[in-house]
């Protein structure tokens, strides 16, 4: 049911099939969570966006002082890409049935994203030590910016995962757990997705 | 007899759709305090937001004062003067009005409106809420920190926002953007909620098209919001890191004294970007759920149904989406590209057709209607009287050759008073005099009321109409004093005393309001469970004030819109959206389109 055919209805004239009270045609059957992540997905979709538009704006001026990419960030795109997988291993486990898969997804997506984020500060370490500071350029500032508020979003994530992770170890059962995975994912692959486009952009400054 | 769309009988999912788990409430302090339920977190958000609203009318009184009488008031400093500037324009903008509409009427009238138990997300519906009054406090902590609150402006436009000599540098200035990222995020939250509720916790029967306008301005004033304040978090945290930590998202080189500050490189310009792309929208925030509101009110008292409700839906829709492309017109003396300036004029006349569209579409709903001169009604025709002044005087203001020679003066300043501040606050009048016997079980009183009416009505005309002269003649916006200029002349002087006394009789109008509510919730006259004879769902609830969870042991099942009001051949002069089409009595039927269209 399309939503340009529901907004093309006439509501001043009946229509027999609406009036034995069924539900309405356009209602989406798609569990209100999975509705609530992709809203929340758009709205951060928004602030990256913005913030990206920002940065490409900056680049263009004649004052812009690039900074170095240090190589641990290739390590810690890769420790989110196997999150990620390793995610997506924990979903399709859940909707077979398989508790034990689920669980080991789960666990290693959880473990490698803290480590994404040990890397991403030991990143933050490193450069401070070369003396790259936020306040001594644009270019700086806008990589601490961009990589605070992707890791913001991470830290958001880890906290869901860590409702479904003590759900599971309450000894939840694979069906009750299977959404919140789902939705996990979901918010996993979206936020790789994130950086890896945020990671294209520094490497192309 | 009807359109002959049958093919969706072949598609009709089970008639059964699950009802929810509602959360039950177990003590006082999770009924009433920490509630999950939509109803009582409505009430919360409108008592905080009107109470913080007090406090930036409050401010009003105070500049007007200045303005009305310079050289009276010794404890108005020209510091204190851009203070107070600064928190009223943002406390009524963002903390009073978006907090209302959507925090307010949102979550009081969208699961009632759609038929639903209570918004989908209660735990983070209730967030939303305390994280908003986190957000006040914070806000008006900032009168009393060292330096007292910004004196930004509204805007707060860097780099003066964050630079030595604008007031409240020191805390002020941090306070306000940390107050605004989490109101942003508050907001998010009942956000999420108010959107997914309408597009999934619909009852049976009750189709998008059947949905009252009420509940389409407040579903695209949401998504607005909620694709717009992403600009102002972005904005507020680049710039609370260049305040704070001493980054240069916003900050050029700037020479101080002959000294080169250390900022770097960054572009003021870009925050105004950020700021408008937010705030342009911001308008339409506060205005679509006011059209909604204002054409369920009127269709209801005028017992005619709504003049081309698949237009105003549409038109809805098409003013959230230009919205978005209109924002540099109040850039307009920024420098910007001549070309940029006409693409923007062009878009913002533009946007001018689906509005004027809905103006005509109130007028003809009102044409013929049994007109009932209610309170709610007056405040409603005043809407619509007050709404075009304003828009008519946006249109001048859209076009670049008018108003580059009126920018940055009170003529901005009446203008958008007319058509944001005046015309959405008439609103909210309006629906709290229409929703208030739902709330509580008891009407306001009558006679109290047209005092408010008159009063605020005339008087704001009283405020705001010389407010263009004075903008005409040149007399500039966020002055302290324009003492002797050459060319203000000094009758000036005299119509901002006249203003300012009609500001003070509009404000005790505003006491007496409160007065009416306080009394009328204790002992005003029992309203009954539908005193306007109303077809909307939260009329036809089994008590009043609703309880919790809304409707019965049974949800409603909507069979028809919501404006069936008035259908030829029906005995009563209404039938609600749930009556079962085989109790509706008369010679007719009230779902028989030959009658009306
Ligand atoms: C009776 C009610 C009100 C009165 C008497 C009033 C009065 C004023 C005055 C005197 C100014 C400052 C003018 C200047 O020096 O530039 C002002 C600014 C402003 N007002 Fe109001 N106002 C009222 C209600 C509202 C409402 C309901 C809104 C909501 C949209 C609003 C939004 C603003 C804004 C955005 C500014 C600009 C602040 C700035 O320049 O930074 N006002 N108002
Ligand atoms: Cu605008």
């Amino acid at each position: 049911m399309s939503i340009f055919h529901e907004l093309a209805k006439k509501p001043w004239l009946i229509n027999p099939a609406e009036v034995e009270g069924v539900p309405p045609p356009a209602a989406f059957f798609v569990p209100v969570g999975k509705v609530g992540l992709r809203v929340f997905l758009v709205v951060v979709t928004v602030v990256f966006t913005l913030m990206l538009i920002a940065y490409g704006d900056r680049m263009l001026f004649s004052t812009w002082r690039p900074m170095p990419e240090p190589w641990l960030l290739w390590l810690n795109t890769a420790l989110l890409i196997t999150s990620s997988l390793a995610m997506q291993w924990a979903k399709s486990s859940a909707k077979q049935g398989n508790s034990d898969g689920m669980r080991d997804g789960l666990l290693w997506g959880g473990v490698l994203t803290i480590a994404f984020l040990a890397g991403q500060l030991y990143v933050w370490q490193q450069l401070v030590d070369l003396g790259y500071y936020a306040t001594s350029g644009t270019a700086n500032a806008f990589f601490y910016l961009l990589t605070a508020i992707h890791g913001l979003h991470m830290m958001g994530g880890l906290v869901a995962w860590g409702r479904s992770v003590f759900k599971m170890w309450r000894g939840g059962a694979v069906a009750d757990l299977r959404l919140s995975v789902e939705l996990c994912t979901t918010y996993w692959h979206y936020l790789l997705l994130v950086w890896l486009v945020l990671f294209a952009m520094l490497l192309f400054s | 007899m009807s359109n002959g769309v049958f093919d969706d009988v072949q598609v009709i999912p089970p008639a059964e759709v699950d009802d929810v788990e509602l959360y039950h409430a177990h003590s006082f302090i999770t009924k009433y305090v920490f509630s999950q339920d939509a109803k009582i977190i409505a009430i919360q958000y409108s008592a905080t937001a009107i109470t913080i609203g007090l406090v930036g009318l409050v401010l009003s009184w105070l500049m007007r004062l200045q303005l009305g009488f310079p050289d009276t008031f010794s404890f108005i400093s020209p510091d204190q003067y851009y203070q107070f500037v600064t928190m009223h324009g943002m406390i009524m903008v963002i903390y009073l009005l978006t907090a209302l509409f959507l925090g307010g009427f949102g979550n009081y009238l969208i699961p009632l409106m759609v038929g639903a138990r209570d918004m989908v997300f209660p735990y983070l519906n209730m967030l939303s809420y305390w994280i908003y009054l986190l957000a006040v406090l914070i806000l008006t902590a900032s009168f009393f920190v060292p330096g007292g609150a910004s004196g930004a402006g509204w805007t707060l436009y860097p780099p003066q926002a964050i630079l030595p000599g604008t007031p409240g540098v020191e805390w002020g200035i941090i306070l306000m953007l940390v107050s605004l990222v989490l109101f942003i995020i508050g907001f998010t939250m009942g956000g999420l909620n108010y959107v997914v509720t309408v597009l999934q916790a619909r009852t049976r029967g009750m189709t998008l098209m059947r949905l009252p306008l009420t509940v389409w301005g407040i579903f695209v004033a949401t998504i607005l919001a909620l694709l717009a304040f992403p600009a102002l978090f972005v904005g507020g945290v680049m710039m609370l890191l260049d305040r704070v930590i001493g980054t240069s998202f916003f900050m050029p080189e700037i020479i101080q004294a002959g000294e080169l500050l250390g900022t770097d490189s960054g572009s003021p310009l870009l925050f105004q970007h950020l700021f408008w792309f937010f705030g342009h929208p911001e308008v339409y925030i506060v205005a679509l759920p006011a059209f909604g509101i204002v054409s369920d009110v009127i269709s209801t008292h005028a017992r005619k149904n709504i003049f081309g409700y698949r237009m105003m839906v549409w038109a809805i829709v098409g003013i959230g989406g230009l919205s978005f492309i209109v924002w540099a017109h109040h850039m307009y003396v920024s420098g910007m590209n001549p070309y940029f300036g006409f693409f923007f004029a062009t878009t913002t006349l533009i946007i001018a057709v689906p509005t004027a569209l809905k103006v005509y579409n109130w007028v003809l709903t009102l044409w013929k209607g049994n007109i009932h001169m209610t309170i709610p009604m007056l405040f409603c025709v005043a809407f619509i009287l007050t709404f075009l002044n304003g828009g008519l005087t946006g249109l001048f203001l859209g076009n670049v050759v008018v108003a580059v020679p009126l920018s940055d003066t009170m003529f901005v300043v009446a203008h958008f008073h007319m058509v944001m501040g005046v015309a959405p606050i008439l609103v909210i009048f309006a629906a709290i005099y229409h929703w208030f016997p739902k709330m509580s079980g008891r009407m306001l009183h009558e006679g109290w009321g047209q005092f408010h009416f008159w009063v605020t009505f005339l008087g704001s005309y009283l405020i705001y109409f010389p407010m263009h002269y004075l903008g005409f003649v040149g007399v500039p916006r966020r002055y302290y004093e324009i003492g002797e200029t050459s060319f203000v002349p000094p009758s000036a002087a005299t119509l901002n005393e006249f203003i300012t006394i009609m500001v003070l009789i509009v404000g005790f109008a505003q006491v007496v309001f409160i007065i009416n509510i306080l009394v009328s919730i204790f002992k005003g006259k029992e309203s009954g469970p539908n005193p306007w004879n109303a077809t909307t769902l939260e009329w036809q609830t089994e008590t009043t004030p609703p309880s919790h969870g809304n409707f019965g042991d049974e949800l409603p099942v909507v069979y028809r819109w919501a404006y069936a009001y008035s259908v030829p051949g029906v005995d009563a002069d209404f039938v609600p959206q749930n009556m079962h089409p085989d109790d509706v009595k008369g010679s007719g039927s009230a779902d028989d389109p030959s009658g009306h269209h």
